[in-house]
């Protein structure tokens, strides 16, 4: 019963943990999905995260620093699309200027502001996005296996993290069953053949970059005001990262998508656990060493064992007209 | 009354005059077909008739009334639906998404779905159009692909068809279908417009033609009352024959073989068929055809760009694949090339006109030591170069691109005959040359000639094959349809060849 425990605890973390994954992932799905190759999801996210708290604590509420979050982060999303769409610029490079810029203005901001080092002032009650607990919770908890799948895998979470899989089904419903899914799917393959049918690439890959932006403000949000919190700087700590990983790792789909995100979460959720446990033979693991985990399994999952991940062909090509 | 009526059309890109003054009228319920060679100016027409581009001036009437067309959108409002050359599908979607692109017929996928499957039934039945609508566009054949393209247009209700190039990818019975489906269009009503730059397609198929020539119309003429040789004479024009004198050829032993050659191109067609000729020591072949027949493919493959599918190419009797398989070691062997396309192939146009001059021989040892490259050195050299090919300006340091054409095509010229050549391939030697470097270089080739050396000449300019070459061998459709020797020829010989009409004419 006590492994039983262990091991819910350590799913009801992971989960935890892969809200700002799933969000940060179907933000690069979508962008990518039309054609712009966004590695700036870090930089996107730490906006949010820095607005989100900055509003949420002069507001004390959760909902208008989420709003603060998306319209920051939607905002360097559009900086990302004017350089790559409008302007026709390397991706690679606006996505690496977004996350240096976002990195790099969080932290000088928020220590002007706050002059804490960087942090914002801690957050709690209203300011915060705290675990809603499902009604007759704590009563279903006594049930056997059963009732702790009730009580804190289902219950217990911020409003967030069911956002979360409302995104996924709303991504992945509209990539395959909508006018406007279809396009984003042909746009990123080939941006000739929906300008010749007639439709605006441009204004396609806009909407594209614009949705990954408000995706991004969500997953910033979650890390301040539902993880964390407050800010820190560079809280994000690759996440962005690991979250282009995981979409590569689902190939560019969105249930394939959030279940690599759950993987990570559940990898980081380990990690956390394996903290100062003595292993057998080989005795207790340094912290770093388990801290790496995750990230180096991101790396042996991408280089072993996804088989063959073909992006969308046109995703890092700007459209220009052939002559 | 005309279904398409274009007046005065007028198109640049910068400096290039891709379109100038056109008129076209193409009556309704026909084929029409337009000719020429590649860059005379027929995509981009099509282009602005499809709104892909707007035209710079001159007006467009569909059906009499007149129209401004700025988008594909728009185009595809007034009636008018067009078959690409490259495709425009999305390979990882089915047949049914790809018709349906642009044309979904609401936010939800599902009832335009039911709507085009109906749709392709019908166009299925009417048209013998049948095609797996759920079947994912990427792995079909090509001609089915290219059956996509068209009933996306039918779906959309064109009545205008314009067809780019379509089959530069179809096998010859594919090609059979299209014609056939094409003439079923033109009688119940549809008007159809045909590029190409296949002649014989031209007279198979096509009501009238319309013949362009450096982005000018240079004629429109009823097919019945043409014939091919007549058209290539429209499609190469006519110039002032330049003068070259040269003397007779001191034939040596034969340097280069072409043995039983064939090509096939990335999408699996076939290029070049069985083609085989020597050339020999102190001699110039001539290499004529309308661009397009293989004759790029055949000179890459010589080059060691690209690799034949079958067939050996011989130098001095050793074959090439086995001894020297890339373009660097057959420099190396004395089998140099200078490109038809000197902007994409030949220079850097981002280097000084110096490191233009040393490209491919950066490792001489005259260059420099080890992996350094000596500045001086190579200045030294380019401007030694410059004074004997009178490369202007005469500065070493200057960018590429900031030299003229002529004066592009002299670096290049002066960086490979320079480096004593055994066998000399050039293509398209003054393409875009002005009239006083086109002497010149056609100076330094005969005096190459005389000196020895072994040189392939592959132009569509019929003039300068007939003043240069000591034989000449035309392609057509990847195979040699004829040799001749410029005294035994005329250019209506070579244009009827040209065209792949291979019995003799008079």
């Amino acid at each position: 019963m006590d492994i039983y425990a262990t091991l819910i605890a350590i799913l009801e973390s992971s989960i935890r943990l892969c809200i700002p994954l799933v969000f940060a992932c179907l933000a690069g799905l979508w962008s990518e999905k039309s054609g712009v190759v966004d590695i700036g999801l870090e930089g996107k996210m730490l906006v949010a995260a820095f607005a989100s708290a900055a509003a949420a604590g002069a507001t004390n509420s959760a909902f208008i620093g989420l709003g603060a979050g998306i319209i920051a982060a939607v905002t360097f999303a559009l900086i990302h699309g004017f350089a790559a769409i409008s302007q026709r610029g390397n991706q690679i490079v606006s996505g690496v200027a977004i996350n240096m810029l976002a990195a790099g203005l969080t932290a000088l901001v928020g220590n002007a502001w706050y002059a804490q080092g960087g942090r914002t002032t801690p957050l709690e009650g209203n300011a915060r996005f705290l675990p809603l607990t499902w009604p007759g919770a704590e009563v279903i908890d006594q049930i056997p296996l059963i009732g702790p799948i009730y009580a804190h895998l289902i219950s217990g979470h911020s409003i967030l993290a069911y956002c979360a899989l409302a995104a996924t089904v709303a991504s992945a419903f509209v990539l395959r069953h909508t006018r406007f899914g279809l396009r984003i799917r042909a746009v990123g393959e080939n941006p000739a053949a929906v300008d010749t049918a007639g439709v605006s690439v441009t204004r396609l890959r806009y909407t594209a970059v614009i949705i990954a932006g408000v995706l991004c403000g969500f997953a910033g949000s979650y890390l301040s005001l539902g993880q964390a919190a407050g800010f820190l700087t560079n809280m994000t700590a690759g996440k962005g990262f690991i979250a282009l990983a995981a979409l590569i790792f689902a190939k560019w789909r969105a249930w394939p998508a959030m279940w690599t995100c759950f993987l990570f979460g559940l990898l980081d959720a380990v990690a956390i656990r394996l903290q100062g446990v003595s292993v057998p033979g080989i005795g207790q693991i340094p912290v770093q060493a388990i801290q790496a985990l995750p990230y180096l399994m991101t790396v042996i999952l991408l280089a072993g064992f996804i088989g063959k991940a073909i992006p969308p062909k046109a995703s890092g090509l700007p459209y220009v007209k052939e002559r | 009354m005309p279904a398409i009526a274009l007046t005065g059309i007028d198109k640049r890109f910068g400096e290039v005059r891709a379109n100038s003054n056109v008129n076209l009228t193409v009556a309704s319920g026909s084929v029409h077909g337009i000719v020429g060679e590649n860059g005379a100016g027929k995509s981009t027409l099509m282009s602005i008739l499809y709104g892909f581009y707007e035209a710079d001036r001159g007006t467009i009437h569909i059906h009499g009334n007149e129209v401004r067309i700025r988008s594909p959108k728009e185009a595809i409002a007034v009636g008018i639906g067009m078959v690409h050359q490259h495709f425009m599908l999305v390979d990882p979607l089915s047949v049914i998404d790809n018709v349906m692109l642009g044309a979904e017929g609401g936010a939800l996928l599902s009832k335009g779905e039911q709507h085009i499957r109906a749709a392709l039934a019908k166009l299925g039945h009417d048209y013998g159009l049948d095609i797996d609508p759920d079947a994912i566009v990427g792995e079909l054949p090509v001609g089915l692909q290219q059956r996509v393209e068209i009933l996306k247009a039918l779906v959309r209700g064109a009545d205008i068809l314009i067809l780019d190039e379509p089959t530069a990818v179809l096998t010859p019975d594919e090609a059979e279908q299209l014609f056939a489906l094409l003439r079923t269009l033109a009688s119940q009503g549809k008007t159809v417009i045909l590029i190409t730059h296949k002649l014989h397609e031209i007279m198979a198929v096509t009501d009238h033609v319309s013949v362009m020539r450096r982005g000018e119309m240079v004629a429109t003429l009823e097919t019945a009352q043409t014939s091919p040789a007549q058209l290539a004479d429209q499609m190469v024009g006519r110039h002032v024959l330049l003068d070259v004198s040269k003397g007779p050829a001191k034939l040596g032993p034969v340097r280069l073989s072409v043995d039983h050659l064939v090509i096939k191109d990335s999408h699996a067609s076939l290029r070049v068929k069985d083609v085989s000729f020597d050339i020999r020591a102190g001699e110039i072949l001539g290499l004529a055809g309308v661009a397009g027949n293989g004759q790029k493919e055949l000179l890459e493959a010589l080059a060691g760009i690209i690799t034949p599918t079958l067939g050996r190419i011989l130098l001095e009797g050793e074959d090439l694949s086995l001894v020297a398989p890339t373009p660097a070691e057959r420099r190396v062997h004395g089998l140099l090339h200078i490109p038809e396309d000197r902007q994409r192939m030949g220079l850097v146009s981002a280097f000084s006109a110096a490191e233009s001059m040393i490209l491919g021989y950066q490792t001489d040892a005259e260059f420099g030591t080890g992996p350094l490259l000596s500045s001086s050195a190579i200045e030294a050299h380019t401007t030694k170069e410059m004074d004997l090919y009178d490369i202007r300006p005469r500065d070493a340091s200057l960018k590429t691109a900031k030299f003229s054409g002529g004066n592009q095509q002299k670096i290049v010229l002066a960086r490979e005959i320079e480096h004593h050549p055994k066998v000399l391939i050039v293509g398209q030697p003054t393409r875009g040359v002005d009239v006083g470097a086109i002497e010149f270089i056609h100076k330094r080739l005969i005096a190459l000639r005389d000196a020895g050396v072994a040189i392939l000449l592959v132009s569509v300019e019929l003039d300068e094959i007939m003043s240069l070459s000591d034989r000449i061998i035309v392609m057509c459709g990847g195979v040699i349809t004829g040799e001749r020797t410029p005294e035994t020829t005329n250019d209506r010989d070579l244009g009827l060849l040209m065209a792949g009409v291979t019995e003799r004419a008079g």
